[in-house]
């Protein structure tokens, strides 16, 4: 199968990359986690946490602002990416200093707060559906409404929403979290001890998911959105490049082919997507291209997100730097805010969402309704991350005083 | 009074049927392609009829006893037969609720078989959107589908989910409309995007689909429009239309 060839020599060129990055490796076998946070990941989280607010509201001029529509991949993998690299840097030093047992019981506790977190949500969904189950009546509808029917088993539903199985639109990003947080413990041990064999063992798993079409089940029937045994490859990826895998890379990121490499590949991206939204485009596309490329799938993490996300990061690794003075700059600190409490800010985006859409419903919203509810929402985000920050400090918990200790350093995690 | 009352009533609903007629207007792209429907141009050609069968799920009716009466398959052979005088035409239509595609690819060869149709239009993706169908399995069964369409020696024009504003932030179609793009690009069928045109209906006012009403009047009205919406597609892909107009009358 061409497309399973093309996976297994995606991962075998992913692992011969690591042989030749590996001799100009910094002589550490286990490199040492930077001591100060990297505000770029904050900010590029806050970032992405508005995007997946704004593509998830579907009627939505301002959609056509984010980054999905110019490309391949969309925010979905900046937050996994980052979500890995936060993780690890954070427990990573944990498990560094107090042991596997306890660096695995905090990561545990963390997929707890993110399933506390994802089972609130869920019941403000059910909230939406029985509203609406209630108020909406149309002939023209009667079979989508169809979708109303798991309130007749309520039994049956909320036990599957609770095992993780049955999960509403545009609620499918936590589960993924909380399964790779949960398989992260010997995961992060690993990376710890030999890098180099934990990006290859996750290379293979998404290579062997490919080719046997594993995946988790779901309910009614189907199986997961987001593939985890698929994503876990960019959450590993992020993981091993807070432990040293950047560094490791630097070396990659200044070539200039790497440069030319990324911004031919953006641009193929770009123009590829194009002919979804110009038909008339569609028809440069050669046959055999299509053949090979098509369907782009996201559940499984296709192999070309997975390198449309990789060349973005090469391109903006390579024009923002760590230190790069507007991080400091007020204009970024909302973005960064968002960023450092991801998970309260994803949920109140996800609800936000809901939120705008019935808005947009409601007054049959022109464009500027629909751009009002995505500033407001964004506005509510900013100011709520900010009111969560005001928390920690009251509390002595903010991120600046604890980044001695080893719990959030780099946002949470 | 009486007299004048009723030629204000006649005024008035002359008025509403021209605005009626109006209320279905397209962009020609939504209805026009490079793909010719040439089992049917044969068929006209040879016999001066056109045999068609509808395939699809509760979509493709209304709710009720008289709801084929009046959903799409019944407007649109109506509109065939105003806008094709002089051929015969018959619309056959096997709706069946709560069907995933896989179920309707089964039982295609049984409709071909009796209904011997030039062209098939295939409703699909809405139960499998709700049943959660993968994507992928969905696309494999479409293929099914079309492998036994092309078989019968007969036209596809695949047609995709409604535009339900209400329910789109609780059922996702995207992936499987994508799906139906994509087996339409691959196998060169035509595609009958229902839900671009009734958001592109959505969206200028046409209907306001976000509505709740127990009334028939509306969802009558949508079949009407998605009836002469395929009619002008099937007459612009047999190049059957002589005075070259392109959106639904």
């Amino acid at each position: 199968m061409a497309r399973g060839t093309r996976f297994s020599a995606a991962a075998t060129e992913m692992v011969a990359n690591l042989e030749v990055i590996r001799p100009s490796a910094t002589v550490s076998s286990v490199p040492a986690v930077a001591g100060e946070r990297d505000l770029r990941l904050d900010l590029f989280r806050g970032v992405a946490l508005w995007l997946i607010f704004l593509d998830h509201i579907p009627q939505n001029i301002v959609n056509w602002f984010t980054i999905r529509n110019y490309g391949f991949s969309d925010a979905t993998e900046i937050f996994i990416f980052i979500s890995g690299y936060t993780a690890a840097f954070v427990y990573g030093r944990a498990m560094r200093e107090r042991g596997f047992l306890v660096s695995g019981a905090r990561i545990l506790r963390r997929a707890w707060q993110i399933y506390v977190a994802h089972i609130f949500l869920f019941t403000i969904f059910m909230a939406e559906i029985a509203y609406v189950a209630a108020t909406f009546d149309n002939p023209l509808y009667a079979e989508e409404m169809n979708i109303l029917d798991f309130l007749k088993q309520p039994d049956v539903t909320i036990f599957q929403a609770l095992v993780l199985k049955f999960k509403p639109v545009n609620m499918d990003v936590l589960p993924l979290y909380i399964v790779l947080l949960l398989l992260f413990p010997p995961i992060l041990a690993l990376l710890l001890w030999q890098p180099a064999i934990a990006v290859a063992g996750s290379a293979i798993l998404y290579v062997l998911t490919w080719n046997f079409d594993w995946n988790l089940p779901a309910y009614p029937n189907g199986v997961w959105f987001f593939n985890p045994f698929a994503w876990q490859l960019l959450f590993v990826f992020g993981a091993w490049c807070a432990l040293g895998g950047a560094q490791r890379l630097t070396g990659l990121l200044r070539s200039p082919v790497t440069l030319c490499a990324a911004i031919g590949y953006l641009i193929f991206a770009f123009a590829i997507t194009m002919t979804w939204y110009f038909e008339p485009l569609g028809r440069f596309v050669p046959g055999w291209l299509s053949e090979w490329m098509y369907p782009i799938d996201k559940t499984n993490l296709d192999v070309l997100r997975f390198a449309h996300f990789l060349a973005l990061a090469a391109i903006t690794v390579r024009f923002v730097p760590r230190d790069w003075p507007l991080l400091k700059s007020p204009i970024m600190q909302p973005a960064i805010r968002c960023g450092q409490h991801s998970l309260e800010i994803f949920c109140l985006g996800v609800f936000l969402a809901f939120a705008g859409q019935f808005v947009i419903g409601e007054w049959s919203g022109g464009w500027l309704v629909q751009v009002a509810i995505s500033l407001t929402g964004i506005l509510i985000m900013i100011a709520t991350a900010n009111l969560i920050s005001w928390y920690k400090v009251i509390e002595g918990r903010s991120p600046t005083t604890r980044a001695k200790s080893t719990d959030l350093a780099g946002g949470e995690a | 009074m009486t007299v004048f009352i009723a030629m204000l009533a006649s005024f008035l609903f002359a008025i509403g049927a021209a605005f009626a007629a109006e209320e279905c207007e397209l962009p020609v792209s939504f209805l026009t392609s490079d793909t010719d429907l040439t089992h049917a141009i044969k068929e006209i050609a040879d016999q001066h009829r056109l045999d068609i069968s509808v395939v699809g799920t509760g979509s493709s009716t209304l709710p009720g006893p008289d709801g084929m009466k009046f959903a799409y398959p019944a407007r649109l052979e109506a509109t065939l037969r105003q806008r094709l005088v002089g051929i015969e035409i018959k619309v056959t239509a096997h709706v069946e609720s709560r069907q995933t595609t896989a179920q309707m690819a089964a039982g295609l060869q049984k409709i071909l078989a009796a209904d011997k149709p030039s062209v098939v239009i295939w409703q699909a993706g809405t139960f499998d959107a709700l049943s959660g169908v993968e994507p992928d399995e969905f696309r494999t069964s479409l293929d099914d589908g079309v492998d036994a369409i092309d078989a019968a020696d007969a036209d596809i024009d695949l047609m995709n989910m409604q535009y339900s504003p209400r329910t789109e932030s609780m059922l996702s179609v995207g992936a499987y409309a994508d799906v139906m793009r994509w087996v339409a690009q691959q196998r060169g069928t035509l595609l009958f995007d229902r839900l671009a045109i009734m958001r592109y209906w959505n969206d200028a006012g046409t209907f306001d689909l976000y509505s709740t009403t127990k009334n028939y009047d509306m969802a009558r009205s949508v079949h009407d429009c998605i009836g002469r919406a395929l009619a002008s597609q099937i007459i612009n892909a047999t190049h059957l239309d002589t005075d070259k107009t392109q959106t639904p009358r």
